[in-house]
């Protein structure tokens, strides 16, 4: 395994008639439905990659890696999980123009075992795509427990493609299934053609010939699969077909009236009986049933989604998270800025302390210490406490419990799981809006998110009001925050009064999750920080040194001064606001800078402290998050984000020097 | 071969079935968009639902379909008819 690249595929839906670019290396492509362990399943062979997690929509973009398995070298990609080919919600869009315009040499779907009947509706889908196959039936220790015994030759035998079971989680069965795969690269199987009621397969073909005659050419993908789509009413197709050949629009309409008149429904709903019909047959010739295993997790959600228990377990889960996260982030947090001056002291003892040289050396070990004394304490049971709640699953269940609080403000339960996310990070929580399937949900969503203090904001939280005005005050600042939110998802969804479609979400069955995806997961979000943030954090504290030494501190302050003026803070503040903007965390640690102390509260009055943090809480998002957004939703979106997030900040930080005013 | 169907003056929707039955899904009222969502998740006309948990007034309900368990709002669980009945299709 070497580099991986996480890449966004292209806008416009006539990319999917390009040619596809020629790659060196075989490409096995993972897809399948959400849940089913894919990504854990890519971890298993690629490594340190991409982020697995129990519930919709973990995988943002796709993920790639290159990976030398047994001496066979392939490129590996995980697509994100779709439940279905049709472009539905972003997910389904973005797997479904990958498969069309990359090259595919073998694609791996996998499948949860457990729900076979309803992911084989997938695999139908799939087949059509003409491409090479290999079905992972995974979790199959899940389907047993069930009582779900599945003849895997028959299943074969039935859709004419190599099937091999797998607990991915365990690393049981990966080794025969890319062996499987690999062959199938070589010498793919054909794949028996499965085929539905005689009426509508009639009808699937005759427009498939029409097309044939007419578009065959410029279509460089299975056609069965786009008389198919199109019937299905799927946007996508439908524009490819509008744009390069409009004539073929009123023959897929007739094709489409013909299929409504003899099945008295929509022609879209009878294509999809047609394939949830086959999916049933198929599943009942392949699976044998016995009396499932009742283990004490099928009666954990007895408790965990009762209408009263449920809510207090929630309450008592985030406060004991929280409440663990800042005890180990304090404990550790003094010996290592301890060893880090003592660090110093030695280091620099020779040297001249008013020398340049000493400035830059030491604002340099103050960056380092800064990161590894500050950010990791908090940020590493943090994300690895986040990591393990998604992989055991609870995230849905907040969705669920959450649903009638969130029909409140306008949006329904699942918007909950990239609030949550903003917790951890803003960047992943933004990208994670994409599991909601109406834009203007997504849009508040996102603006949620934004607002949600991160992980780097919780360590100034901590770091400031927690360590001079305690941890009252921190959890004051919370709660402050979350009303804030509450209050601006209702202002919005006001303005935009649309009606949200609602929660439709799958809940996974819990898992107790394997240690080396929440390694990977825990590892892969704190690599972002150590790769960004904490160079940055020591070129900022150098360059702050510098701006000392050479006297351009002022000109920034005075650039900022009409802000620091009116939130009444020492002008020196200034710069340590600017360069939050890139990384939330660098406010604070560039104020010990700036105010040439750790000790902030010999410089700082508490009330300073205060409406200091509060407006680093608040305003402007991080430049990763503004990217984030941009791509989400667009620039003008983002932008109008950054203003109100900017104005809501000076509004709650003028509040709050009011408030200290008043007492004093 | 025989329909059976409740003779109710209004259809009766998912979201008014009790914790611990089970129904089967008559129709599903709504748009391309809804439909798609609902036959993604494994719902169609004809399936058995278990309703696993209905809740609090405007809360979501949790059903079983296919072995899987999945989470409705009660507005999206009112878009789906259902019977009492397994309803046995004449075609």
């Amino acid at each position: 395994m070497t580099k991986t690249k996480i890449k966004r595929s292209s806008n416009t839906n006539i990319a999917l008639l390009q040619e596809k670019q020629k790659l060196e290396h075989p490409q096995i492509v993972l897809t399948g439905q959400p849940n089913c362990g894919k990504s854990t399943l890519f971890n298993e062979v690629a490594g340190y990659k991409s982020a697995a997690s129990n519930f919709p929509g973990a995988t943002v973009t796709y993920t790639q890696s290159h990976v030398n398995l047994h001496g066979e070298i392939f490129d590996i990609v995980d697509l994100p999980g779709i439940y279905s080919l049709t472009s539905m919600d972003q997910a389904a869009t973005e797997s479904q123009r990958y498969l069309l315009t990359h090259q595919v040499d073998v694609i791996i779907n996998v499948v949860d075992a457990s729900t076979l009947s309803r992911s084989l509706e997938l695999t139908l889908q799939l087949m059509d795509l003409e491409i090479p196959m290999v079905l992972c039936l995974n979790m199959i220790d899940e389907a047993e427990r069930k009582g779900i015994q599945i003849d895997i030759d028959k299943l074969s035998n039935e859709l004419g493609i190599p099937v091999v079971a797998t607990v991915a989680s365990h690393g049981q069965g990966v080794r025969d299934l890319f062996r499987s795969a690999f062959a199938t690269v070589n010498q793919p199987s054909p794949a028996r053609h499965i085929r539905g009621n005689r009426d509508v397969e009639l009808v699937i073909a005759k427009l498939t010939r029409q097309l044939k005659k007419d578009v065959g050419e410029s279509i460089p993908f299975s056609i069965h699969l786009l008389a198919t789509k199109l019937l299905e009413g799927d946007q996508t197709f439908i524009d490819i077909i509008q744009k390069m050949h409009p004539h073929i629009l009123p023959i897929v309409e007739k094709s489409a009236r013909a299929l409504a008149q003899t099945h008295g429904k929509p022609a879209h709903e009878v294509i999809n009986a047609e394939r949830h019909a086959m999916s049933m047959s198929l599943f009942e010739k392949v699976a044998t049933f016995k009396k499932p295993k009742i283990q004490l997790r099928d009666r954990v959600d007895d408790v965990l989604m009762h209408s009263f228990w449920g809510y207090l377990i929630m309450a008592g889960l985030l406060y004991l998270f929280f409440h663990t996260v800042f005890s180990v982030g304090a404990l550790l947090e003094t010996p290592i800025l301890n060893f880090f001056e003592g660090l110093k002291a030695t280091l620099l003892g020779s040297i001249n302390p008013d020398s340049l040289i000493y400035h830059l050396l030491s604002s340099a070990i103050e960056g380092i210490a800064g990161g590894v004394a500050i950010v990791l304490p908090y940020l590493l049971p943090f994300l690895a406490g986040l990591a393990f709640l998604e992989d055991v699953g609870y995230l849905p269940r907040v969705a669920f419990l959450m649903d009638a609080f969130m029909h409140r403000v306008g949006l329904h339960g699942t918007a909950v799981i990239p609030a949550v996310l903003g917790y951890g990070c803003n960047v992943p929580a933004v990208m994670a809006t994409r599991i909601l399937s109406s834009s203007r949900d997504r849009y508040i969503a996102a603006v949620i998110a934004t607002l949600v203090p991160c992980a780097a904001r919780m360590t100034i939280i901590f770091g400031l009001v927690g360590v001079y005005l305690g941890g009252t005050a921190a959890f004051g600042i919370y709660v402050l925050n979350f009303l804030v939110i509450v209050l601006s998802a209702g202002i919005m969804s006001r303005l935009l009064p649309e009606e949200t479609p609602g929660m439709v979400l799958e809940i996974p069955v819990y898992h107790w999750p394997s240690m080396r995806s929440l390694v990977n997961k825990t590892w892969f979000r704190l690599k972002e920080f150590i790769v960004i943030a904490w160079p940055l954090l020591i070129g900022g504290s150098v360059l702050l040194a510098l701006a000392d030494a050479y006297g351009w501190s002022p000109a920034l302050d005075q650039l900022t001064r009409p802000v620091t003026w009116l939130l009444g803070l020492p002008k020196e503040v200034g710069m340590t606001l600017l360069f939050g903007i890139l990384r939330k965390e660098l406010s604070m640690l560039m104020l010990f800078q700036a105010l040439g102390t750790r000790d902030v509260i010999t410089v700082l009055s508490w009330g300073q402290i205060l409406v200091f943090t509060i407006f680093v809480v608040f305003y402007v998002p991080c430049v990763a998050t503004i990217g984030a957004l941009i791509r989400q939703l667009r620039a003008r979106r983002a932008f109008i984000i950054v203003v109100l997030t900017f104005i809501l900040a000076l509004i709650l930080a003028l509040l709050t020097r009011g408030f200290v005013f008043l007492i004093g | 071969m025989r329909r059976h169907r409740h003779n109710h003056s209004q259809a009766l929707t998912l979201d008014q079935i009790k914790s611990g039955e089970t129904v089967w899904v008559e129709s599903i009222q709504g748009g391309w968009g809804c439909c798609q969502r609902f036959n993604q998740m494994g719902i169609h006309a004809g399936d058995p639902i278990t309703v696993k948990r209905n809740g609090v007034l405007g809360g979501p309900i949790l059903i079983q379909v296919h072995g899987s368990e999945v989470a409705l709002g009660r507005g999206m669980a009112r878009h789906i008819t259902v019977a009492l009945q397994k309803i046995l299709n004449d075609t």
